[in-house]
C-alpha cells in the first residue's frame, strides 16, 4: 500500500511519537492479564463550506487529533483517550484501559480474530478537497446557485454545502501490527425549496466519495445534483396524499438500497449476533430471502464513501457475502466479536473517531444484480407504489422492524407509474421481507456517496447499492386509508 | 509542546491576537470535559471508557463577512494557526448585512446560579458505578421469567465546564454535570423477541432515581411488547405516552427555529401572533430552572438565558432565535443561541415542555373507543418544510378504553399542522426527565397503515 508508511511518519513527526514507544505503552496496556491492546492515533481535519441565499455564509475548519487506547480481556473492553498526544498521558490511558481486565475470572487469554488479507490502495487522491483553493471552492458554490435558479421560476431557496474531510490514522497493536491509512473525504450537497401558491416543497440532492475535487466538477456533476434537487422539490408541488396500507412496492436502483443497510445489514453485525439479540441470531444457513436475493457487504470498491483501505483495528478491508441465493451466509465483523465467536476477521471494525471504540459496521452494502428489465418489473404491477428516492431509516435489531421514508415516491396502476405521491415511511420486518422479492432487476446502481450510517451514539461513512426490485407486500405509511 | 489551560483570559488573548490582524469583531468558544461510561450486560462488566477533553473555537468578523475554526490542540503555534486560518476564510465568505455579534447592552451582565454541577459526585468511586449498572441491569432480568437476555446496562457520566468570550466585552464560564443510566432488556416468547428500555438522567448524582426501580420498569415495558402484531389500515385516535408526546414537542422546537423559519423551511413561518394548535397546547421554553438538564446562565453569544412562554392555549407567542435568525425576521433574539464549539451559532431550546393539563393517563386511554397508544416510535419521516409525518410506531392497541394487545410494523401519518389542532387531551403527567418532555397527549384522528 503506498500510504503505509506515511502515517506512522506523519505521527512521528508530529507528537514526537516513536515505535519503540509504542511497544511500552502496549506493554503497559497488556500487563500480564490482558488478551489483546491497540492504539488507535487519528488526525482530522473538517472543512465545511456553505451557501444561502445567494451568499457562501460560512466557512469553517476544525483540526482533532488524539489517540485512543483499548485493551481486551475475554468479552470486555477497557478504552481511554486523549486529545493530548504524549507519552506520558499514553501511558495513563494504558493503565485506565488495564482496569477492565482487573478481576477477570480466568486467565485463559481468548484470542482476538487473526489478521488476514493484504491491505489495498482504494483512494490515491493526489490533492485531498481540503487543499484545493478555497476561492475555486466558493465560485463553484456561486455556480451552482446560479445554475440551480435559472432552471426553474418557482425555486425560492437554494442551500449548497461542500463538507471536506483529511483523516490520518495509525492502528498498533500487541499482535506487532503497526499500520495506518490516509482517507480523504468530500461531499457535495444541493437542497432547494420550491414555491407555488403557497405550496413549498423541499428537494435535495448530492454525492461524493473518496474523492478529487475534479469528482464535481471535470463533468458538471454539479450542474446534474443541481437539476435533481430542483425536479424533486417541483414534482412535489404536484404530489397528492400516499397511500396507506400494505401493497406491492417497487424500488428503484441505487439508493433505495437503504432497504438492505436497515432490514438486513444491521441485523448481521456480530455484536448483536454474539449476543443474541438480533432477529437474526443463530439463523445462518437458513433461508431470509427468495432466491433471486445475494447481498454482500464490500468495502474494496475504489474510490467509494463506504470504503476503506483498512478498518479502525487495522484490518484489510474485505467483500462479505451476507445473503447468497436468498440463504444466510456471514456476518460483519470486528476483532472482538470475530475472536468470541471464532469466526474470521471481515474489516469491518469501524469507529468514529478515537474517542470511540471500534463495533462491526457495514462499508457498502448492496444486492447483486439479478436478470429482470426494469420496465417489466412496473408492468407486473396492478396497483402498487415506486419509489426511488429515500431518506433515512432505522432499525429495531431485536424485533427485525425496519423503516425507511421515501422522498420521492409514484402509484403504479395497471402496470404503469402514474401520479407522484408524497413521502412516506415504509416499514417491514428485516428477516423476512427478502422472501417477499419477487423480481430483481439488470440495472444494480450504487448510491452517489452521501450516506451516513448512525449505531450507539457513532457516526461513519457508508454507501448503498440496489438493482430495481419488487416486494410483494409491503407496508406503505401514507395518509390515504 | 506546552498546552495552556482554558481560561477567560485565554480567549481575551486570542481575541487581541484577531484585532491584531484587523479582525472588526470576534468571540471564543471553549470546552473542556472529563467523561465516563461502563456498560454491564448478562451481570458482567463489558466496556470501561474514561477520557479527558479541550476544544477551543474562534469565530472572526472582518466587516459583515465572516469564519470560524476549531481546535483541540491548545498550544501556542495551533492557535496562532487558529487565528490566520480564520482570518484567511473570512477573505472568500460574503458581506452578510446581518452579520454580527449581539449589542453589548443586552449581554448577559449578572450570570444566576443555577446549580448545574455536583462537585462532590466527583469522588464516585468507578466501582460504586459499576455496581449501579450491575444493579439497574439485574432489576430488569430477575423481574420476570421471560427476560431471557439484555442488550446491557449502562452508567455515564461527564463533567463539563464553558468558557464564553467575546469582543463586545462579554467574558463568562460556567461548569455541569450530568450522570444518567440505562438498561435495555430483551424478553422472548415463543421464539420472537422484543427489547425495550428505560433510563433515568440528573445534573445530580443523588437525585438519580433507583437502579432497581428503572430496571423494573424497563422490564414492564419490554414484557407488555410480548406478542405484538399488526393491526387493518384505519383512522383511529393516537394517544402519545409522554416520551412519544416530548418527540412532537422536538419536532414543535425545530419548526419554531429561526433558521428554519428565515430559510422558508419550516411549516410554521409567518404564523407569530396566530393559532397553531388547540386551546390545551400551551408550550414554555426555559433557559433558568434550576437544576435542570437544559439550563444555563448564558447563551452561545453571552446573552441572558429566560422563560418564555412559546404557545400560550393554542396562539403562537414566540419563535426560538439568536441574534442572526432574529436579525433575518426583523426580531431580537430570544436566548437560545447554541454552540458548537468552531462554528456559527444555531439554535436550540432549553428546558422546553407542553404544560400539564387536567386529565389523568388512565383517564385519556378510558376516553378511546379504538385506537393506538403509541410507545416507541423508529424513523426520521417529519418533512419540516410540510409538517407531513409518517413514522414507524409500536405501542398498545386500546379497545373499549382498555389496552388490547400489543401492535408493532405499523405506521402513524398526518401532518403536523393538523396534529396540532387536534391535540383532544392533555396529561396531568409531565415530568421533566430530559430538555424536552410532555405529558400525555392524545390526537383526535391520525391514520395507521398496518395490514
Amino acid at each position: 500500500m503506498a500510504a503505509a508508511n506515511l502515517p506512522a511518519a506523519f505521527f512521528g513527526d508530529n507528537f514526537g511519537v516513536k515505535n519503540s514507544d509504542l511497544e511500552k505503552v502496549l506493554d503497559t496496556a497488556l500487563a500480564k492479564k490482558a488478551d489483546y491492546a491497540d492504539l488507535y492515533f487519528e488526525y482530522r481535519q473538517n472543512e465545511g463550506v456553505s451557501l444561502e441565499e445567494g451568499m457562501v455564509k460560512n466557512c469553517s475548519q476544525s483540526i482533532a487529533n488524539g489517540v485512543g487506547v483499548r485493551v481486551l480481556a475475554d468479552a470486555k473492553t477497557g478504552y481511554a483517550y486523549t486529545d493530548d498526544i504524549t507519552i506520558k498521558n499514553l501511558e495513563l490511558a494504558a493503565r485506565t484501559a488495564h482496569y477492565i481486565a482487573q478481576n477477570r475470572p480466568s486467565p485463559m487469554p481468548v484470542p482476538v480474530g487473526q489478521q488476514r488479507g493484504e491491505a489495498h490502495n482504494l483512494y490515491p487522491v493526489k490533492t485531498p478537497v481540503n487543499d484545493v483553493d478555497l476561492e475555486k471552492k466558493v465560485k463553484l458554490l456561486y455556480e451552482i446557485d446560479k445554475f440551480a435558479h435559472g432552471l426553474d421560476p418557482r425555486v425560492k431557496n437554494v442551500f449548497v454545502s461542500l463538507g471536506s474531510e483529511y483523516k490520518v490514522i495509525l492502528v498498533a497493536s500487541s499482535q506487532g501490527l503497526v499500520v495506518g491509512d490516509i482517507q480523504p473525504l468530500t461531499r457535495l450537497n444541493v437542497t432547494c425549496i420550491a414555491e407555488e401558491n403557497g405550496n413549498r416543497q423541499i428537494g435535495s440532492f448530492g454525492g461524493g466519495g473518496r474523492v478529487e475535487f475534479g469528482f464535481f466538477v471535470d463533468h458538471q456533476d454539479w450542474q446534474r445534483y443541481a437539476s435533481e434537487a430542483v425536479r424533486q422539490a417541483i414534482l412535489n408541488l404536484t404530489a397528492t396524499d400516499a397511500p396507506a396500507g400494505t401493497m406491492d412496492v417497487v424500488l428503484g436502483s441505487g439508493w433505495p438500497g437503504i432497504l438492505l443497510h436497515e432490514a438486513i445489514g444491521h441485523g448481521l453485525e456480530g455484536d448483536f449476533n454474539r449476543k443474541k439479540t438480533s432477529a437474526f441470531t443463530d439463523r445462518i444457513g437458513q433461508r431470509v430471502g427468495s432466491e433471486l436475493c445475494t447481498v454482500v457487504d464490500d468495502g474494496t470498491i475504489p474510490s467509494r464513501r463506504g470504503s476503506i483501505n483498512i478498518d479502525d483495528e487495522g484490518t484489510a478491508t474485505h467483500r462479505t457475502v451476507l445473503i447468497e441465493n436468498g440463504i444466510l451466509k456471514g456476518y460483519l465483523q470486528d476483532k472482538l466479536n470475530a475472536g468470541l465467536m471464532k469466526m474470521a476477521l471481515t474489516g469491518n471494525g469501524r469507529r468514529e473517531s478515537y474517542a470511540h471504540i471500534p463495533m462491526p459496521r457495514m462499508t457498502n452494502t448492496f444486492m447483486l444484480a439479478g436478470e429482470s428489465a426494469p420496465e417489466d418489473i412496473i408492468r407486473s404491477v396492478k396497483k402498487g407504489l415506486y419509489a426511488v428516492s429515500f431518506g433515512g431509516g432505522q432499525v429495531d435489531i431485536t424485533s427485525g422492524k425496519f423503516v425507511f421514508s421515501a422522498s420521492e415516491a409514484y402509484l403504479i396502476e395497471d402496470g404503469k407509474v402514474t401520479e407522484p405521491v408524497k413521502g412516506a415511511t415504509l416499514i417491514g420486518n428485516g428477516p423476512d421481507v427478502l422472501t417477499r422479492v419477487s423480481m430483481v432487476g439488470s440495472d444494480l446502481k450504487l448510491d452517489e456517496g452521501v450516506g451516513t450510517c448512525g449505531k450507539d451514539g457513532q457516526s461513519v461513512p457508508v454507501g448503498v447499492g440496489l438493482p430495481t426490485i419488487k416486494i410483494d407486500g409491503l407496508t406503505v405509511g401514507g395518509t390515504r386509508a | 509542546m506546552e498546552r495552556f489551560d482554558l481560561s477567560q483570559e485565554l480567549g481575551q488573548e486570542i481575541l487581541g491576537m484577531a484585532k491584531a490582524k484587523g479582525a472588526s469583531q470576534g468571540d471564543v468558544v471553549m470546552a473542556e470535559s472529563d467523561s465516563f461510561f461502563v456498560t454491564v450486560r448478562m451481570g458482567e462488566v463489558e466496556k470501561i471508557s474514561q477520557a479527558g477533553e479541550k476544544r477551543l473555537g474562534l469565530r472572526l468578523f472582518f466587516g459583515n463577512s465572516s469564519a470560524s475554526a476549531s481546535t483541540s490542540d491548545i498550544s501556542r503555534k495551533s492557535i496562532e494557526k487558529l487565528v490566520d486560518d480564520t482570518a484567511r476564510m473570512a477573505q472568500v465568505t460574503a458581506q452578510d448585512p446581518h452579520g454580527g455579534l449581539p449589542e453589548a447592552a443586552d449581554l448577559a451582565s449578572e450570570l444566576p446560579q443555577l446549580d448545574l454541577l455536583d462537585e462532590p459526585a466527583r469522588a464516585v468511586s468507578v466501582d460504586e458505578k459499576i455496581q449501579i449498572a450491575l444493579d439497574t441491569e439485574n432489576g430488569a432480568l430477575t423481574y420476570d421469567a421471560r427476560i431471557t437476555n439484555s442488550e446491557g446496562a449502562e452508567f455515564s457520566n461527564q463533567f463539563g465546564r464553558v468558557i464564553y468570550a467575546s469582543s463586545q466585552g462579554f467574558a463568562g464560564a460556567y461548569a455541569g454535570s450530568t450522570f444518567g443510566y440505562s438498561v435495555s432488556p430483551v424478553a422472548s416468547q415463543n421464539g420472537s423477541m422484543q427489547r425495550d428500555y428505560w433510563y433515568s438522567s440528573n445534573r445530580k448524582f443523588a437525585k438519580l432515581e433507583s437502579p432497581k426501580s428503572v430496571g423494573a420498569r424497563a422490564a414492564q415495558r419490554v414484557l407488555r411488547r410480548l406478542g405484538a402484531r399488526k393491526v387493518k389500515t384505519c383512522e383511529v385516535p393516537v394517544v402519545f405516552d409522554p416520551e412519544m408526546a416530548a418527540s412532537l414537542m422536538r419536532n414543535l422546537a425545530s419548526a419554531l427555529s429561526g433558521y428554519a423559519l428565515y430559510k422558508g423551511a419550516s411549516f410554521l413561518i409567518d404564523k407569530l401572533g396566530t393559532n397553531i394548535g388547540a386551546e390545551l397546547l400551551t408550550v414554555i421554553d426555559d433557559g433558568t430552572i434550576p437544576g435542570a438538564l437544559g439550563s444555563r446562565p448564558f447563551d452561545g453569544e453571552g446573552l441572558p438565558t429566560r422563560k418564555k412562554i412559546v404557545v400560550e392555549r393554542g396562539q403562537l407567542q414566540s419563535y426560538l432565535l439568536d441574534t442572526y435568525s432574529g436579525k433575518k425576521l426583523g426580531m431580537k433574539s430570544t436566548g437560545n443561541a447554541s454552540r458548537s464549539v468552531g462554528e456559527a451559532p444555531g439554535v436550540s431550546p432549553a428546558n422546553f415542555y407542553l404544560a400539564s393539563g387536567k386529565d389523568s393517563p388512565e383517564k385519556i386511554i378510558k376516553s378511546v373507543k379504538t385506537g393506538l397508544y403509541v410507545t416507541e416510535m423508529i424513523g426520521f419521516g417529519v418533512n419540516m418544510v410540510t409538517g407531513d409525518y409518517s413514522r414507524g410506531a409500536a405501542g398498545l392497541w386500546i379497545e373499549n378504553g382498555e389496552f388490547a394487545f400489543p401492535v408493532e410494523e405499523i405506521t402513524i401519518a398526518g401532518n403536523l399542522k393538523e396534529m396540532l389542532q387536534n391535540i383532544e387531551m392533555v396529561g396531568d403527567d409531565l415530568e421533566m426527565r430530559g430538555r424536552i418532555a410532555s405529558p400525555t397527549v392524545k390526537i383526535s384522528s391520525m391514520t395507521v397503515a398496518g395490514d
